[in-house]
């Protein structure tokens, strides 16, 4: 019977690791259905770019209100993760405090710096619902932030003070245990609070608050992936797959290239037998569905945490345009997310009559990107919206050939007189002589 | 017209000769009146500094740039090959041009192609002259004048280049009042990615009118630009607020060339 805590624990334990990882592997297996893309390169400078713009917040900083807030929440997060790793060693094996003896003198010491990290926490977590839901801050409030989006940011905010309360009430009421052996730097004061309770009411107390503590941290491990918050994970993943080239470098189609290639041949015979490799399906140019996207792009789909600094830089949003690239990056993960319960159901993708333009992305949000890379710039997790958009018009113009008339117009300026507007080939150099 | 000989690099190749560097005039450049004074006015530095440079007159065509941003990959490729083509015909080793859409092509789209040249943006270009004491630069006319830059995306965080024209600034004695936005997160000028070709979608403002506003925020008598689609969207804005008799908008190489009287 006294084994029975270890035994719910070690349970509960392992209920959350193996659901948490089968919704990772789907989520792994969506990734895995854009197309490939080679980020396997200068893994020395990719690892910096992580360890600079992920861990160490570099981007975030842009903004410096904001940016401390979510220092502070993040550091928190990454130092009580050693608290966890007590509580989980504890779970287990039915000790309590297992690293105070190891830890002598310096375990007070740390626990009263979470204590502190947890208090900082409490009041950013709620600056941040305050902008939010009270000074509404006009990126959490354009139209794709409603709806779930909306809820699950505040959700996470609310998880967030449930956690940080059930840890600071569980420190404060084994503070007024008759043998309490430990006293820590911000508990003690709460303490007080709990002092009429009778000795049975504060051991039980503490035990309800130490498995709210860690019942909750399991559950928001298994609403991660649900929501936007994934980014606390992806964010190193992404950043360290990052496009590392310049911005203003914009991908060349190798399909494109051989075509070209065999259209300026003179040697090349129109009527030749095509190539055996002909036979293999044809390949879209750019991309029309979330799938013909690379898993580069939607690792970043995945990864973005809805922040909205992208578009409040866009030019397009700035101006009433309808473009907004957080849209996209949520569209994107939407779709693809929608794709992979389309396999999983079938066994094999059953045409939906959706797709990520058309049915998510309009022609007109499409046309709007100036292509300026200041959506790009601005996200703390180097997400490439713009990469998705000129993707998206590869296929409007080329497959589709739906681009907008001027711009026709201007395509075929540059085919017939090499220059976008009708000008003669011949007077190019007439400046010289005006 | 100018008072001086502008070679094209076939008359420099029938001559045996081979420029230092190729100016890269660009399609705004060749064709559109007001980017042509900036053209101008690059020649005139080019020659003021004694550097050997050609043009390519009617053998250069649009890099594709445009047709890229509109999503077809087929016909920049098509341009980019052809202009490959040509410039390794000419062995080719050094472009500068005062169009940062051009340059960023040239600079960044064309190796995987076959293009492999120094490219620089013109305001790179005249600041490595002048550290290297090739080009002298007198502030002079502009002296204490207020003006402000506009960040050319493609230049700017297409490229991490934001001091090289500042630089150049800088010699000339004028006061730069920086915008609101400026450097990494310039706002565009609104003819990026093909728009200039086009109408904007529906909306509440026009970008360039945005844009113009925050540069006349500054209380700049002069807003210099590095690009020639800027430059003209920005001239546009200016004169839809009715400050065209108030504001000028500037090419970093007019406002150069003017300072050193050319």
């Amino acid at each position: 019977m006294s084994y029975l805590p270890n035994i719910l624990f070690i349970v509960a334990l392992a209920t959350a690791s193996v659901l948490f990882a089968k919704k990772v592997g789907r989520i792994r297996k969506n990734i895995g259905l854009g197309k490939d893309v080679d980020r396997s390169d200068r893994p020395s400078d990719r690892l910096q770019n992580m360890l600079r713009v992920a861990f160490g917040q570099s981007k975030m900083q842009a903004r410096p209100v904001a940016g401390a807030l979510h220092f502070i929440v993040y550091v928190s997060f990454l130092i009580i993760n050693i608290e966890v790793l007590e509580i989980i060693v504890d779970g287990i094996f039915g000790t309590h405090r297992v690293f105070a003896p190891f830890l002598g003198k310096v375990y007070a010491p740390i626990i009263s710096a979470f204590e502190v990290l947890a208090v900082l926490t409490v009041i950013a977590v709620l600056i941040f619902w305050w902008r939010r839901n009270v000074s509404k801050l006009d990126r959490f409030h354009k139209p794709e932030m409603k709806g779930w989006a909306f809820t699950d940011a505040n959700n996470i905010l609310y998880i967030e003070l449930v956690l940080m309360f059930a840890f600071l009430n569980m420190n404060a009421l084994e503070a007024n245990f008759a043998d309490a052996h430990h006293s820590f730097l911000i508990s003690q004061y709460i303490a007080p609070l709990w002092s009429g309770v009778s000795e049975w009411g504060l051991h039980f107390g503490e035990r309800l608050f130490w498995w709210l503590h860690i019942l909750g941290i399991f559950a928001f491990l298994n609403y991660l992936p649900y929501s936007k918050h994934f980014h606390i994970i992806l964010a190193f993943p992404n950043t360290y797959y990052a496009n590392l080239e310049a911005k203003g470098r914009f991908e060349n189609n190798a399909a494109v290239t051989k075509e070209v290639a065999l259209m300026m041949d003179p040697s090349a015979d129109p009527f030749a037998a095509p190539a055996p490799e002909a036979d293999a399906p044809i390949e879209r140019f750019g991309a029309k569905d979330a799938n013909d996207l690379s898993w580069a792009n939607l690792l970043n789909a995945y990864t973005c945490t809805e922040c909205g600094r992208c578009t409040s830089e866009c030019p397009a949003n700035l101006t009433g345009k309808k473009l907004s690239p957080r849209k996209i990056m949520m569209d994107t993960r939407d779709r693809i997310e929608e794709i992979g319960a389309n396999i999983a159901a079938n066994g094999t993708f059953i045409d939906d009559g959706k797709s990520l333009l058309g049915t998510y992305i309009t022609n007109e949000e499409l046309w709007a990107c100036t292509s300026c890379n200041a959506c790009v710039q601005a996200c703390p997790i180097d997400i490439d919206p713009l990469n998705i958009i000129m993707k998206l018009r590869n296929f409007a113009t080329m497959e589709e050939s739906s681009a907008p008339g001027a711009l026709n117009a201007m395509m075929t300026n540059v085919e017939n007189n090499g220059a976008p507007w009708p000008f003669n080939q011949m007077d190019r150099a007439n400046w010289i002589n005006e | 017209m100018t008072t001086f000989q502008v070679p094209t690099l076939a008359q420099m190749t029938a001559e045996g000769k081979a420029p230092e560097v190729l100016f890269w005039v660009g399609c705004a450049g060749s064709f559109d009146d007001r980017a042509k004074k900036i053209t101008k006015a690059m020649a005139k530095i080019l020659h003021h500094t004694g550097i050997s440079f050609a043009v390519l007159g009617t053998e250069e065509g649009c890099t594709g740039d445009p047709a890229k941003r509109a999503g077809n990959e087929f016909l920049f490729q098509m341009q980019a090959m052809m202009n490959i083509q040509m410039l390794n015909g000419y062995e080719v080793k050094h472009i500068v041009t005062t169009c940062p859409h051009c340059f960023n092509t040239l600079k960044n789209e064309y190796p995987e192609l076959g293009g492999n040249y120094h490219v620089e943006h013109h305001s790179q270009f005249l600041n490595r002259l002048l550290k290297e004491g090739r080009l002298k630069i007198e502030g002079g006319s502009f002296k204490g004048k207020k003006i402000t830059f506009h960040d050319p995306c493609y230049l700017g965080r297409a490229n991490d280049e934001y001091e090289a024209p500042r630089a150049l600034l800088e010699k000339l004695d004028v006061s730069l009042k920086e915008m609101r936005r400026c450097k990494q997160n310039g706002l565009c000028c609104g003819a990026g990615g093909a728009q200039m070709f086009k109408d904007a979608e529906k909306g509440t403002a026009e970008i360039n009118h945005v844009r113009a506003d925050e540069a006349m925020e500054t209380g700049a008598e002069i807003v210099v630009a590095g690009c020639p689609f800027c430059n003209t969207m920005l001239t546009d804005g200016i004169k839809n607020r009715e400050k065209e008799n108030q504001v000028q908008v500037l090419d970093l190489a007019e406002m150069i060339a003017l300072a050193e009287d050319l």
